[in-house]
Formats: structure tokens, C-alpha cells, sequence
């Protein structure tokens, strides 16, 4: 079955290397360049993962999970925070907000695949 | 696996710049005091964005750069520090310095080492000096860039800890919390993860499972017993939970003792492993790795490891704390020495002649769709290739007209993709308006308006250096001192309006200052002084003006080092020419001046008046165009004995006869049988006669330099709907042409 991820990042340079690794093993990549039209995509299609950044404009990556759980269709659906800084107080707020993980920016391909490979079966 | 980032550098060097250019404003923004929250973090998101696209690449300089910039931006988020004059100014060079390291990336160059270094004491500076309680162990990091991103993917450990126990097997509890299906977290995938690495045997325990009626079904009511019989190390199945640690219970023990027995484990086995107090017990034989790895920290242990780590991070605080003051001293002097030699340092800009362009969506869609429309059309028109009877004709008519309009729509649609928005060139205004103003000693408010109107890439390019140099004018020449204004009676701030609007198939820019404005006596003086004039001549206000853009024409005695750059108004009237625009001034003395520039949307299509001559058409631009008459020979009179003039209303219009030009004997040489269009070109007029005015259309415009050679008076080249070529004209250069041969 082939999963559909949205990725949301303000960077267009980001979002290009997460969706070149993602799309060599024939995931479906859908783009976001903030929360807020994130949170309207979502709205819009199920994905099965969302991954994003935690600093954004508009709405950051953390409001952007806070809200997506209070849609019906997102209770369960993994959500990955990926972030430069992997420190505890990040993780703490991305586990407040039920977020399902975390990943470190930059992304280093197989430990992306592995992330997401780890939530999507 | 490998994949090709060429194309991902590509993309990060145009965002980054962008980013920078963001900064930039933004910061110019918190210097007009607009201080709010959202213009801050803007400005960090900027620096944070770098440094995370860097460290795809592993470009450490600007990794380590940006993060200084980061710190002290976030300090400023925080309110951990208090936005002064001097802190602006400092992050401005350093937005200055990044975009210099970048540059130089891009174009495989060196940049210059020390002005980086020097803006680098001077961010991590006034951090020493002003922070009260800043936590030490970002003073560390600061100094090893590279560890703020720690590959987790290698094992965290290194070889300097004690070498871990290597078990057979371990055995997992694991009792996740009623709701952590909630966060996306399923323990089947947690389950396979293990199977990947070895036999696994698993039993649930459902006892917790309640009535039916009681039951949530969003909730996880089971608890797993996991063997998993696989020589790994702890850590690599700690990492597995990694997510959910602190979402459930869990317990990993070792299957076997090891032969070399970590000093708490064996005793556990027979102990209540429900027992929280345990996990401190259990943890110190998990080595710890550097802290901010937190996938080891669990409950109490991480206290007492972070509050180590905090005694040690303490000492190297102190210690720094005590060159501080040394330290600051080095900074002000710094400081002191880039703001004097500010401007004299070559300013480094990303190659403006970007070769890719972002589009916004919707134009694409707008594409895509009008392509969609045209193939609908042509297999329309396809259906009568092989029935064609007369009955049919009308439809294929429709059919055709449907296919050019939507042509048309399409050739639109495209030539929005090219189209920019002005902001692009207005973004750089702010910076330069700011720096010259301090150069100056001037007040100045920097009014941006209509910064959406869009033009071709190509135009928006050539037209910034023009603007610059109007802007810089206006402010060198234009708006006065503080103490000059407040004798005149105005506001002590200048005023500087750049404003853009659409006007037809034109974009209009007016950069206006409420400044002195022209001194049209001093003009005309100069004028008569450089024998443009007579002195009997009284020529308008406007017609005064017109000697602005005469070259070696300035009012101005004294030279300093805004003027005297060896470009003057008459390079930028040249410039614009060169777009096909022109450029018009307006003043009133002591109340400020009014340059409108008008350039044609694109530089691709025209809108083109079609006119015979002989055998030939040539293409006239429709707004060039005034009027076009029958000509009344009474009104023809001739000087000279070689200049024919046609008198219209009050006007004399001199006359060019294009067969002449062009040297064709066919066609009409009479006068009254012909037509003249009467053209207007930088300001002058002039009558062309032809033999006859045929249709109007869009025109593309081909170059006749790239196919042939520059000709004077003529401005490139198109293919008519019959194929045939046809040249077109260009009015400013013809009637320079007149004037020079005639003069």
C-alpha cells in the first residue's frame, strides 16, 4: 500500500531532500510550507504521516500537532517533529503536545527511511 | 543510499539568500522602532533556516555562523536581552557577512576571513558581558558547531566508556500508558522493529482489559511480556522505545547474567519490577552519553546527571566570565573600527541574474488548465481533417477563433511565470535609504507602496540600478538636512516615496521626495552656461528638466562620494531607453521632486501597429502612437530647404518620409495620398508617413542584435501570421537619428 506523507517545513530546501529520500521508496509526498497550511491539508486529505519542522512562520510545528489531534482523523496518525536541537525540553514539549517522535534535522537518508519505516508499516 | 544534492544546493543557496534579504528588513524594521514579537522571529527563523540547510551540506563556517547569529537572536526572543542601536547594527553586518559566505559559496570563492571573524567576537561578545544567567553549556557548544547535531545514527557511545555488556537476550516489560496510541505510537511497530533484530517471543497480558461497557476503545488497555533473543546492546533497544518512554513502563533486563557482571543487574531479577525507584537503580550501568542525548535520561537519573554536567559547565562559565572584561574591551574597539569604514568595504550581493525563478502555484494551474482547453480545441478542429464539407465550415470557424483565443490565454499564462513581483527590487531600499541617511547625517522615512505590481524578471532586473541611482539622488541631492527642513518649515524627516502601479500594459515607478526640489533658474543657468541654450529662449519648466538627463549636466559644485560614480542621469535615462521606458521629471521648488519611470510589462510581446510602406510592413508600438492623419499639404511647409515640417494645431511636426529612410523606390511618394502617424519618442514628436495603416496585433518580439546586428532606429525583428518578417520600429531612435542628421 502506498502511504501518503505530508511535509511540512518553511524551507523549500528541506522539503526537496526529505521528499527525494522519501520518494526512492515510493512514498507519496505531499508539501506544506507552514502550520497553517498544513493544518489546511490535513483538513482537507488523511495522510498517513506528517512530518515538520518546529520552527515555522504562521503556526510552528508543535501548534500545528496540538491542533491536528483535535481532529478525529489525526488521533492516531504518526506525527514527527524534526528538529536541529535534540534536547530534552523539545522532546518534553513534543511529547506534551503528542507528537509520535522525533527526528534530527539535517536529515541523514537512512536514518529518515528507518523513522519512518518505524511509524508506517 | 546516495542521492544528488546538487539540486537541493541549488535551493538552499536561493532561500538562504532570501532569508538573509528577510532579515534585513526585518531588522530595519526593529530600527524604526517597530518592535514586536512576530519581526523577531522572523528574523531568528532566518538565521535558524540557514543553519539547518548548512548542515545538509556540512558547511560548517556558516553552520557555525549562523548559529552565533541564533543565540543571540534568541536571546532577544526571550527578552534575555534588550534591542539596542547597537545590537541592530551589529546583527545587520553580520546578516552582511552570512550573505558574504554565501555568496562565496555559491561562486566557489574565498570571502574575507577576518570581517567573519570579526563579527563573530563581536556576536559572542556582548553575550558575556550582558547575560546574567545564561546557561554555560551553549558557551560550549558555540565553540564545537559541529556537535549540535550529533549523528544519531552511529552508536552514541565512544569508545572512552566503559565497554558495555553483551548480552544473549533480554527480557522487556512493557506496559504502555492507557493513552499512547494517542500520539501515533502502535506497539506492533515497536514489536517488528525488535523482530528485525532477532527471534522474539511475546505474550500480552489483557487482565487490564475492562468490561465491555467500560470499555474506550481509543485506549490501550494490554501489557507485553517481550523475549527477544538477539546479542545487541541495551541501548539499540532502549532507542526502540525511544518515543514512547515516557508513555509507559519499561523494564529491560538482561536474559543471561553476562560473565562480567555490571554491578546492580543481577540483583533485579528478583525484585518487583512494577517498582519505580528501580529505573535509578538500573540506570547508572547504562552508560550515559553527552547530554542532550536524552534517550537514556529516565526520571532521577537525568537529574543527577544533568545537575554533573551543570557543576562542570559552572567552572568553564567562571572561567570565561573572568576574561570577559578583557574581552568586551576588544569588542568595542571592533565595533568602532567597521563603523567607519562601513561603506568603503566592497559589498557583497548574491548574483542578482538568478537563472531559476520560483512560481507561485496558481499561475501554473492557470497553465495547465489553458493547455488542458487547447487540446480539447485541437482535436475539436481534428474531426474535420477527414469529412470537410462546406456545412462544416462555420463550425471550424468557431473552432479556430476558439483555438486563438485560447492561444492567446496561454501565451498570457506564460508570460505570467516570468513575472515578478517589484517588492523584489523595493526590499533592497530599506537598507540602502537607512545606511546612506547615517552616511548623510539625514532624516529619511522610506515609504514602499504597490510593492505586488508585478513585471518581467528580465525588466525588474536592469531597472534596480537605475532606481538605486534615483534614490540615492534624492537622498544626496533631494531631501535636505534635519536643520535645513526645520528652517523650511517641514517635518524634520524626510520623506522618500517609491510607489509602483499598472497602467495598461506598463508598470509606472514614481520615486517622489518632499526634498528642495529643482532650482529650474539654476538650470536654465546652467544650461545657457554649457551652450545648451540661449538665453532668449524661454523654455518651459518641464522642457528645463528635460537638461537633467543631458550628459555632464549637473547642478550640483560640490562632489562627494554618493555622486561622481561615473553615472549620471543621462545613463539612467539611457538605461531605461533600453527597456524601452522613459522616464519623466516633475518638481516644485522647495516642495520636493516626482520621477516617474514607465517600462513596458515585458519586454517579449508588443502591442504593435502593423504599417505599409512599399512593399514592406513595419511594425509601430501602439504606444508610441499619438495620432495618425490624411495629410493636408497646405499645412506642409519646408525649412531648410531639406526639413519638411506639418503643422498640427500649434505644433510643427517635423517629417519622416520612410521610403526615404529605407531607401524604396515602390510605393507612394505623394504626400496627400499617403498617411502620417504621428509618433512620440523621449519627449520629442515626429511624423512618419506611410503608405497605408494596416492592422493592430500582439506582437512577439524577436532580437534582430542576436540574429543580425544593431541598427539604429529599428528595435528587432517578428514573424507575421503569413511568415513573413517584418521589422520593427524604434521611435526614440529614429528621431535621434533625424535630429543628428539634420542638425
Amino acid at each position: 500500500m502506498a502511504y501518503n506523507i505530508l511535509i511540512c517545513d518553511d524551507s523549500v530546501a528541506m522539503r526537496q531532500m526529505v521528499k527525494m529520500i522519501l520518494m526512492a521508496y515510493h512514498y507519496g509526498i505531499n508539501e506544506a510550507n507552514d502550520g497553517l497550511e498544513a493544518l489546511e491539508l490535513a483538513k482537507k486529505y488523511k495522510f498517513d504521516l506528517i512530518i515538520t519542522d518546529v520552527n515555522m512562520p504562521k503556526m510552528d510545528g508543535l501548534s500545528l500537532v496540538r491542533q491536528l489531534r483535535t481532529l478525529p482523523d489525526y488521533q492516531f496518525t504518526p506525527i514527527l517533529l524534526a528538529t536541529t536541537e535534540p534536547d530534552g525540553k523539545i522532546k518534553k514539549a513534543a511529547k506534551a503536545a503528542r507528537a509520535t517522535g522525533w527526528i534530527i534535522k539535517p536529515f541523514e537518508p537512512d536514518r529518515l527511511v528507518a523513522a519512518v519505516k518505524k511509524v508506517l508499516r | 543510499m546516495s542521492i544528488d544534492l546538487t539540486e537541493i544546493r541549488e535551493l538552499f543557496l536561493e532561500e538562504s539568500f532570501d532569508n538573509i534579504d528577510l532579515m534585513e528588513s526585518n531588522l530595519l524594521e526593529l530600527e524604526n522602532g517597530n518592535v514586536n514579537q512576530e519581526i523577531i522571529d522572523g528574523i531568528f527563523r532566518g538565521a535558524h533556516s540557514i543553519k539547518g540547510g548548512a548542515g545538509i551540506f556540512n558547511f560548517e563556517e556558516i553552520i557555525h555562523f549562523a548559529h552565533l547569529m541564533e543565540t543571540l537572536l534568541d536571546e532577544i526572543r526571550k527578552k534575555e536581552r534588550v534591542i539596542t542601536q547597537s545590537l541592530i547594527e551589529l546583527l545587520l553586518r553580520s546578516v552582511d557577512a552570512l550573505r558574504m559566505m554565501l555568496s562565496a559559496l555559491q561562486e566557489n570563492n574565498d570571502y574575507d576571513k577576518e570581517e567573519v571573524q570579526a563579527c563573530q567576537n563581536a556576536l559572542k561578545m556582548p553575550r558575556q558581558e550582558n547575560t546574567i544567567d545564561e546557561p554555560a553549556e551553549s558557551s560550549e557548544y558555540l565553540t564545537t558547531p559541529v556537535e549540535l547535531m550529533p549523528s544519531v545514527a552511529e552508536p552514541l557511545l565512544d569508545s572512552t566508556q566503559p565497554p558495555l555488556t553483551k548480552d544473549k537476550g533480554w527480557h522487556i516489560l512493557f506496559k504502555p500508558d492507557l493513552s499512547m496510541l494517542k500520539t501515533g505510537n502502535d506497539p506492533i511497530n515497536l514489536f517488528n522493529e525488535l523482530v528485525c533484530l532477532g527471534d522474539l517471543e511475546v505474550s500480552a497480558d489483557t487482565s487490564q482489559v475492562p468490561a465491555f461497557s467500560d470499555l474506550d476503545a481509543q485506549a490501550c488497555y494490554f501489557s507485553w511480556q517481550l523475549t527477544l533473543y538477539a546479542d545487541v546492546e541495551r541501548h539499540i533497544i532502549e532507542e526502540i522505545f525511544e518515543w514512547v518512554e515516557d508513555e509507559c513502563e519499561l523494564h529491560i533486563t538482561a536474559l543471561e547474567p553476562p560473565s562480567p557482571v555490571p554491578p546492580s543487574t543481577p540483583s533485579h531479577e528478583d525484585r518487583n519490577v512494577f517498582d519505580k525507584n528501580e529505573e535509578s537503580e538500573i540506570s547508572p550501568d547504562i552508560p550515559l552519553p553527552d547530554d542532550g542525548n536524552a534517550a537514556f535520561e529516565k526520571g532521577e537519573d537525568s537529574k543527577t546527571a544533568s545537575s554533573a554536567a551543570q557543576l562542570k559547565n559552572e567552572a568553564v562559565f567562571d572561567e570565561e566570565k573572568s576574561n570577559s572584561h578583557s574581552d568586551s574591551e576588544k569588542g568595542k574597539e571592533i565595533l568602532q573600527d567597521w563603523g567607519t569604514d562601513e561603506h568603503t568595504k566592497p559589498s557583497y550581493h548574491h548574483a542578482t541574474e538568478a537563472n531559476s525563478i520560483r512560481v507561485s502555484i496558481d499561475k501554473i494551474d492557470d497553465l495547465i488548465n489553458m493547455v488542458g482547453e487547447l487540446v480539447i480545441t485541437q482535436s475539436m478542429l481534428d474531426q474535420f481533417k477527414d469529412n470537410f464539407d462546406s456545412p462544416l465550415i462555420s463550425q471550424l470557424r468557431e473552432g479556430l477563433l476558439q483555438l486563438e483565443r485560447n492561444s492567446r490565454e496561454l501565451q498570457e499564462s506564460v508570460m505570467r511565470i516570468r513575472m515578478l513581483p517589484i517588492s523584489f527590487s523595493f526590499n533592497r531600499f530599506p537598507r540602502l535609504v537607512h545606511d546612506l541617511s547615517l552616511q548623510l547625517g539625514k532624516k529619511v522615512e522610506l515609504k514602499l507602496s504597490g510593492e505586488q505590481t508585478e513585471l518581467d524578471k528580465i525588466v525588474l532586473e536592469k531597472i534596480n540600478d537605475p532606481l538605486v541611482h534615483l534614490v540615492r539622488n534624492a537622498l544626496d541631492h533631494g531631501i535636505e538636512s534635519p536643520a535645513q527642513r526645520l528652517h523650511a518649515g517641514k517635518y524634520e524627516k524626510g520623506l522618500l516615496h517609491l510607489h509602483a502601479f499598472h497602467q495598461g500594459s506598463n508598470i509606472i515607478i514614481k520615486i517622489s521626495d518632499d526634498g528642495a526640489g529643482f532650482d529650474s533658474e539654476k538650470i536654465r543657468a546652467k544650461a545657457i552656461q554649457q551652450g545648451l541654450l540661449n538665453a532668449e529662449e524661454h523654455p518651459s519648466e518641464e522642457q528645463l528638466y528635460e537638461f537633467i538627463f543631458h550628459p555632464g549636466f549637473s547642478t550640483v559644485t560640490q562632489v562627494n562620494n554618493l555622486s561622481g560614480r561615473g553615472v549620471g542621469m543621462d545613463v539612467v535615462r539611457r538605461n531605461i531607453r533600453a527597456l524601452s521606458g522613459t522616464i519623466e521629471v516633475q518638481s516644485k521648488k522647495g516642495q520636493g521632486s516626482t520621477f516617474s519611470i514607465r517600462l513596458p510589462l515585458t519586454l517579449a510581446i508588443l502591442d504593435g501597429q502593423l504599417v505599409r510602406v512599399g512593399q514592406e510592413i513595419y511594425i509601430l508600438s501602439l504606444l508610441s502612437i499619438i495620432e495618425s492623419l490624411r495629410i493636408n499639404r497646405a499645412l506642409v511647409n519646408s525649412y531648410a530647404g531639406t526639413t519638411e515640417v506639418y503643422r498640427l494645431r500649434d505644433e510643427y511636426i517635423p517629417i519622416l518620409r520612410l521610403y526615404d529612410l529605407f531607401s524604396m523606390t515602390s510605393g507612394t511618394t505623394q504626400l496627400e495620398q499617403g498617411i502620417l502617424v504621428i509618433v512620440e519618442g523621449d519627449g520629442k514628436k515626429m511624423g512618419l508617413f506611410v503608405d497605408e495603416l494596416l492592422s493592430q496585433q500582439q506582437i512577439v518580439i524577436k532580437s534582430l542584435e542576436k540574429n543580425y546586428k544593431k541598427i539604429q532606429g529599428i528595435s528587432g525583428a517578428t514573424i507575421l501570421g503569413d511568415g513573413s518578417v517584418a521589422l520593427i520600429l524604434d521611435v526614440a531612435g529614429l528621431i535621434q537619428r533625424f535630429h543628428a542628421k539634420t542638425i
